[in-house]
Formats: C-alpha cells, sequence, structure tokens
C-alpha cells in the first residue's frame, strides 16, 4: 500500500535547488529496442523467429538455437517477484541520493528473468505486471508493478521518477484559443495539476470556451503569444521558474500545398507561428525546466508537442503545413536531447485531422480534441515520449512501417 | 564414482607463491602492480627475468594494455601468453592452461600473475562497464553492482534453505579471526558475530561484513615441469586436479549452485582423493553466502546443509576444517582480479609450509577454488583445483 505524497509546500528562495544527475545511460545498440518499445508504452521482448522463444537482456543470437533472427515483438507482461533487494548505497549519484532503491529480479512467464525496479507495492512470490519505462537518462529500464490497482499507485516514489504525472505540478498550456488547448487545460487541471497557465494572445478578442477557463480555479489565463519573441521572454520571466510541465499547443493550419499557392507569405505565417514559435518557447522555457529536473515532488517533468501526424509523411492537401511540422518535430528531437540531461521528457503526440473549423471539408474520421487532452495525460502518466492518438494517427503509423512508398502515393490522391 | 579420462598433470607443479601486500588505495597503476609481482617472483624463484618464457595475465585496470603490451613494457620475451579476463576464476584458469602448456613444453617457466590498482574512483568504473548485459540490464537498476546482485542470490537461497544470517556470519567471523594472524591483511581488528549481525544494511539481506573491501595488489606463481623446479632447487607443489565450467544450470530460474556441481566427481577422481582427505580449503569468497553454496558444491556437504556444515566445523587455521587461512577476501581485501589468486596463493604457500603465521599444521592436500563473472543474474565462472605439497 502506498502513501499518497503530499502537496509541495511554497518553496523556499533561500534554499538552493537541487540539481539534476542522471542514471547510468550506457546501452547496447541492440538494447534500444526496449526504448523504442517504452517511447510507445508497450512492453516488447526479443523472440527467435526460428524457435520460438522469448530472450532477455538483449542478444545477437539466440541461447537456444544461435539463430540471428531475433525479433523485438509484444510480449505477455506477466511474471513472478522471485526476490528483490534494496540497494541503500548505490555507486553512482543519482541513486545514491535516491537510495534506498529497491530492485528485484523477476520470472517471466514467457521464459525470461528479468531485473527490474520496483514498485513499492511488489511482493515476492506474486504476480507482478511488467513495463518498459524511460528513466531519468531517458533509457528503457524494466518496472514491475502489481498486477492490480492498488491505493495510490501512482505516487510510488519510484514510479514517480519514470511518469511525468500531472498530479500537485504546474502546468503551461500554450495556446488557450485552440479547443485542444481548451480540452487540455481542463484535462490537466481535473488530472490534478496545481495550476495550469492557459496562453491566450490578444487576450480582449473573446475566444470559444472563454467561460469554460476563465476564474475557474486552479486555471490562470495569461497573456501570450508564441510568435512573438518578447511575449515568450516575458512570460518566461514571470512564470518560467513554476513550468513543470509544457504542453505546446500551437497549431496554425492552412490547406494548401505548393503550386496552388502564391509566393511565401502563407507558408511564412506557418513557419512563424508553429516552428519559430517553438524555438521562442524552447529557448524562454527550456533551460529553466532542465535546471529544474529535480526540484523536489512538482519538479520540472515534460515537454508535450502536438503535432499533426503528416510530420512523419506528407499530406499534399495540406502540404506546406505537413512541411511546418516535419520541421517541429525534427526540432523536437533537438529539444529532447537537450532537455535530457535534466531528465525531462519530450512527448509528442501525433494526431490526424482534428475536428475544427480548418479541417472543414475532410471527410471522418476526425479526432476530438477531448480525446487529444486524454492522451496528453494518459501519455504523462505513463512516461511516454510518442502516442498516436485517433484513427488517422494509428493508421499512417502502421502504413509508414509496413511501406512508406505506398503511403506517400496513397497520400495523393 | 566417476572415471577421469583426462591426461593426468603428471609431474606438473606450482612454486613461487608472492603476494604484494595489498592497500586500500593506490595511485600507481595496475602494471606498476603486476611489475612488482614479476620482480618479487624472479628473486623468490632465484631465475632470471630471461627464464621466464610464459606469461598469463589477469587484471580489470590495466587500460588498453593486455598480456602483449606488457611484454614489452616488462622486458620479457615469452612463447606462450594468454591474458585472462574471469575476474574471480582467473587464478585457476590460469593455472590450467599454464599447466598444459608446460606438460607439453610450449613453455618450461609459465608466470600466472594478477594485480589491479584501486584508485579512488576505479571500483566505479568497474562496476559501470563490467559486460554488456551488466551495462545494458544491471547497472541502470539501483547501480548496486556485485551486492546487489548477490543480494538478490543471497535471498533467495538463505529463504529456500532456511540460512540466518548468523549461519552466514560464522564464515566471516573465522575470517577474520585468521586474519588477525596475517600482518598484510587490511582487516586488523576482531570481528565478533554480534557485530556481523549488527552491521549496516549495504543491499538487504547483504550488510557491510558480507562485503568484500575494494583495493590495490597483487599475487602470482610459477608453473613449471617437477625437473625444471628440481634443477633450480625451488620447492613446489603438485598440482594434482582442476575443473573449470562456465554458465552452468543456466535453466536454474535463481542460481543455488555454481559450475562445480557439475564436475566435482571429476574433480575428486582426477586427484584420487575424497574430500575429506583435505588439509586445508580455500574458497572464492566474495561474498560468505557464495562460500556457503561451494562447501555444498564442493562435496563437504550435501545442497542445503552448507549452513548446518558451518554451525558444525571450526574453519579457522586451528580448527578442524581450516579455511580461507590468510583471512580471505573478506578480511586481507580484494584487489580486483587478484582476489582470484588469493586463495590458490595462500593454499601454495600452506602445502609448501611457508605460510608463517597462518600457516596449518601439516597442510599437505588443498583445495583452491574460484568464481567469477556475475555477468547479468548469476556468477558464470567457476573452477578448482587440488595440490599437493612435496611430500605426498
Amino acid at each position: 500500500m502506498t502513501d499518497p505524497i503530499e502537496a509541495p509546500r511554497r518553496k523556499n528562495p533561500l534554499l538552493r535547488t537541487r540539481l539534476p544527475t542522471s542514471p547510468p545511460r550506457a546501452r547496447s545498440r541492440t538494447s534500444h529496442g526496449f526504448t523504442r518499445a517504452a517511447a510507445e508504452g508497450r512492453f516488447m521482448l526479443q523472440r527467435c523467429e526460428a524457435c520460438g522463444k522469448f530472450t532477455y537482456p538483449a542478444r545477437e543470437a539466440c541461447p537456444m538455437c544461435l539463430s540471428a533472427r531475433l525479433v523485438f515483438v509484444d510480449a505477455p507482461p506477466r511474471g513472478t517477484l522471485l526476490a528483490e533487494t534494496t540497494a541503500r548505497v548505490p555507486s553512482d549519484v543519482y541513486f545514491r541520493e535516491r537510495a534506498p532503491w529497491r530492485v528485484g529480479l523477476v520470472k517471466m512467464d514467457c521464459g525470461p528473468t528479468m531485473i527490474s525496479h520496483l514498485h513499492a507495492d511488489c511482493a515476492e512470490g506474486v504476480a507482478v505486471r511488467m513495463s518498459f519505462q524511460l528513466d531519468k537518462s531517458g533509457q528503457a529500464v524494466a518496472f514491475a508493478r502489481p498486477e492490480a490497482e492498488t491505493p495510490n499507485m501512482a505516487d510510488d516514489r519510484q514510479w514517480r521518477e519514470m511518469s511525468a504525472d500531472p498530479k500537485f505540478r504546474r502546468v503551461f498550456v500554450t495556446n488557450g484559443r485552440s479547443a485542444i488547448g481548451r480540452e487540455a487545460a481542463l484535462a490537466l487541471k481535473a488530472a490534478g495539476a496545481n495550476v495550469v497557465f492557459v496562453g491566450i494572445a490578444e487576450p480582449w478578442r473573446p475566444f470559444a470556451g472563454e467561460e469554460l477557463l476563465r476564474g475557474q480555479d486552479g486555471i490562470e489565463l495569461v497573456n501570450f503569444d508564441a510568435a512573438n519573441e518578447k511575449s515568450t521572454g516575458d512570460l518566461a520571466a514571470d512564470i518560467g521558474g513554476k513550468v513543470d510541465i509544457l504542453v505546446n499547443t500551437t497549431e496554425y493550419v492552412r490547406p494548401g500545398g505548393l503550386l496552388d499557392r502564391k509566393g511565401t507569405s502563407i507558408a511564412r505565417d506557418e513557419i512563424d507561428h508553429a516552428y519559430l514559435g517553438f524555438i521562442n518557447l524552447a529557448q524562454a522555457f527550456g533551460p529553466v525546466m532542465r535546471m529544474r529536473g529535480a526540484d523536489g515532488i512538482n519538479n520540472s517533468v515534460a515537454w508535450v508537442n502536438i503535432l499533426s501526424v503528416h510530420a512523419l509523411a506528407n499530406w499534399p492537401a495540406f502540404g506546406a503545413y505537413s512541411a511546418s511540422q516535419a520541421a517541429c518535430l525534427s526540432l523536437s528531437h533537438c529539444l529532447r536531447a537537450e532537455l535530457r540531461p535534466g531528465g525531462i521528457k519530450l512527448m509528442n503526440v501525433f494526431t490526424g485531422p482534428v475536428d475544427t473549423e480548418w479541417f472543414q471539408t475532410v471527410p471522418p474520421p476526425k479526432v476530438a480534441p477531448r480525446a487529444i487532452a486524454q492522451a496528453v495525460v494518459a501519455g504523462l502518466r505513463g512516461g511516454l515520449e510518442e502516442m498516436y492518438v485517433g484513427d488517422v494517427a494509428e493508421e499512417i503509423r502502421q502504413r509508414l512501417a509496413a511501406n512508406p512508398k505506398a503511403l506517400e502515393r496513397e497520400l495523393d490522391r | 564414482m566417476t572415471i577421469s579420462l583426462r591426461t593426468p598433470y603428471d609431474g606438473i607443479v606450482m612454486a613461487a607463491p608472492v603476494t604484494i601486500p595489498y592497500v586500500r588505495y593506490s595511485i600507481d597503476s595496475a602494471q606498476w602492480w603486476i611489475g612488482r609481482a614479476l620482480s618479487a617472483i624472479v628473486a623468490q624463484a632465484g631465475i632470471r627475468v630471461s627464464d621466464i618464457d610464459g606469461l598469463c595475465v589477469s587484471s580489470f585496470t590495466l587500460g588498453a594494455d593486455s598480456g602483449i603490451g606488457l611484454t614489452q613494457h616488462f622486458g620479457l620475451c615469452v612463447r606462450w601468453l594468454d591474458t585472462i579476463p574471469l575476474g574471480g576464476a582467473s587464478a585457476i584458469a590460469a593455472l590450467r592452461k599454464a599447466a598444459r602448456a608446460v606438460q607439453a613444453r610450449d613453455a618450461d617457466i609459465v608466470v600466472c600473475v594478477a594485480g589491479d590498482t584501486n584508485h579512488v574512483d576505479s571500483f566505479r568504473s568497474t562496476l559501470e562497464n563490467f559486460s554488456r548485459f551488466n551495462q545494458d540490464a544491471v547497472y541502470p537498476y539501483g547501480a548496486g553492482g556485485a551486492n546487489s546482485s548477490f543480494a538478490l542470490i543471497a535471498r533467495n537461497y538463505m529463504r529456500r534453505f532456511g540460512v540466518t544470517r548468523e549461519d552466514v556470519g560464522r564464515i566471516a567471523v573465522a575470517q577474520r579471526s585468521n586474519a588477525l594472524r596475517n600482518p598484510h591483511a587490511l582487516m586488523k581488528t576482531p570481528l565478533t558475530l554480534e557485530q556481523y549481525l549488527a552491521a549496516r544494511p549495504i543491499s538487504d539481506p547483504i550488510h557491510l561484513f558480507d562485503c568484500v573491501m575494494p583495493c590495490a595488489g597483487a599475487e602470482a606463481f610459477l608453473v613449471m615441469r617437477e625437473d625444471t623446479a628440481a634443477s633450480l632447487r625451488l620447492p613446489a607443489a603438485k598440482l594434482l586436479s582442476t575443473i573449470e565450467r562456465h554458465n552452468a544450470f543456466a535453466d536454474d530460474p535463481m542460481q543455488v549452485r555454481g559450475g562445480w556441481a557439475m564436475d566435482i566427481g571429476e574433480l575428486y577422481a582426477m586427484a584420487g582423493i575424497r574430500p575429506d582427505a583435505l588439509d586445508v580449503v580455500q574458497t572464492y569468497d566474495d561474498y560468505p553466502i557464495i562460500t556457503m553454496m561451494q562447501f555444498e558444491d564442493l562435496g563437504f556437504c550435501s545442497k542445503g546443509e552448507g549452513a548446518a556444515f558451518v554451525r558444525q566445523h571450526d574453519l579457522t587455521v586451528g580448527g578442524d576444517f581450516p579455511h580461507n587461512t590468510s583471512g580471505g577476501q573478506l578480511s586481507v581485501g580484494q584487489a580486483g582480479a587478484a582476489g582470484a589468486y588469493l586463495g590458490l596463493v595462500e593454499g601454495l604457500r600452506q602445502v609448501l609450509g611457508m605460510a608463517g603465521p597462518t600457516q596449518v599444521a601439516d597442510a599437505n592436500l588443498c583445495l583452491a577454488s574460484g568464481f567469477g563473472m556475475i555477468n547479468y543474474d548469476r556468477g558464470l565462472a567457476s573452477g578448482a583445483a587440488i595440490l599437493a605439497g612435496p611430500s605426498r
């Protein structure tokens, strides 16, 4: 049974901020099969295509039959905890300052034994549910939790190192004028965030759903325009030190590709808002978030981007927009690397066309803004790095993996 | 009774046991420590450096060097060379290889040497870079190092066989008593069972006195044929038997036995003795629980009876089962790969009657074992050797 975490007290500005440290980061190349699984919240192990046996840790040949055909596949996540220990004097700084730290050896029902981090409610001889999580180094680690839900499960100290749970954290949603931004703010507040700052450009102009945000307890509207460098700098100076989760909901959607447009003015707007806005945000909020990665219960933990799935595969009907999203996706990988020393997760949420005015002519299925907001919360709670929301996004993920050329041809309709 | 089909080690001997006294931290390199051991062994054996025509080296802290770099470093011209990275099983493996080399006359005088330095940060960096499985699937989990890995093994073993911390503690306490006779042991104060039990936990159920102290040091011995030793007028011990095994019992979900259990019949059959004929036993004691496991796997008692065996015997130098007479790694210190040699070199001193303050009276038959490389969830390498003094 896990004790609930207590709400953080007001920070004493005279005390030194604890700086982030990273758990051991080195991994073999093959082991990054687990990184991919963890990023998407899947439990995958290597299985031999020749003899069918699962193996762990990552290998280059099957220890049963020496076949090299070891493939990462979704694996049954159930196992039994054989033995546990509590490391009290680890040799590495990250664990040393978090000791005592509990680990165990789990016999998986599908065969291998796995050394694993343990949720406090796991007991020897009892079944556990295994998952791969991204630790503060951004690397995959095995984490065993009790098979069934237990009280305050997400408050477990070791689990909270792996997740980015909004509970007690302070969130900044960059654009509350969009339906996605509004739904994200409400969902994060409902998920236990202490406060949600919601950026509103030109706040004197009314916007849809304003009454749901303005004056609500724990929701604070702030004057903000990501495309404006001065605006981002001003707001960061004001609230930058208390943003634990940043949700970048900046959106600028315009239909059209290349040849039917004249000049670069629309493309420039797309780049200004989406790409340069992202740069402004990152430069204003990134450094202090990275510095605050180990700052107590409400340390900074995550940066979320809502991106079109067409960042991964250009959709000519929205061709220039797709390109602006691809630029943001590429930049997000740069930001992920630069935030990594702070242990900050960067999660990209990929969506298909959203049910908003700018996709008015696009046939269904379209994604409801609320579904995106719920995915953001679920992804933060699960500590994920990649999410695909809605049928279109999931289908494109699969088609891209199956045959990128077929997808390219078929998006040209 | 097992019948051994292996070629006997007829006329193969070990000589010139050398220990360079350990220090907790050293600013010198592993090369320096190995150099001291080579210098000492040449002096002790009364040979010239040019007489050495075989070299076998083990170390964790040589950096980019292996045995070949050391030949030029130390001015050795050898015709047989090996580098053995088997951790706690390195000494037994080195002895086995060297014995066959001199038996086949591929070499005449082989130096087997292990040495490691211990800078302030060496231990952590050894843990971090131990093996690929360790890097991928062990070290990122709490970075408890070998302590945590052996804690899991110990916890399972203790629960399964009803072993208490008192049982395990007897081994550590007896070894400390032996160490107090050894002027080179790093641990110089007595240890009581009460102190053992009251020690702070490191990685449950491993507590402070279950752990070895990392240090710097070096150990070495010579392997040659009996006629070579005679011409050099060197006191020498006969090699009767050896075993070596890696990745044994891979299907055991957790380690409750080492590879010895697979080869034990062969070990005694080749030596032509029974376990109760041994005068002194040197086990690999990275943790006392592993020593208890070896009492079972090396045939002194049955599986699960290690605790009772420990309760029923006096493991000190003057006791009925003299064991780890120098104090073992638990009380002398673990000088990296030299830890593998500590028991074998002490055993060699014992059967040659050269052990001085730790000498067991009339020690003639000795068993020394090795255990090493906790690559993932268990120690993979095991080995053992039986030596006999000159009078046998």
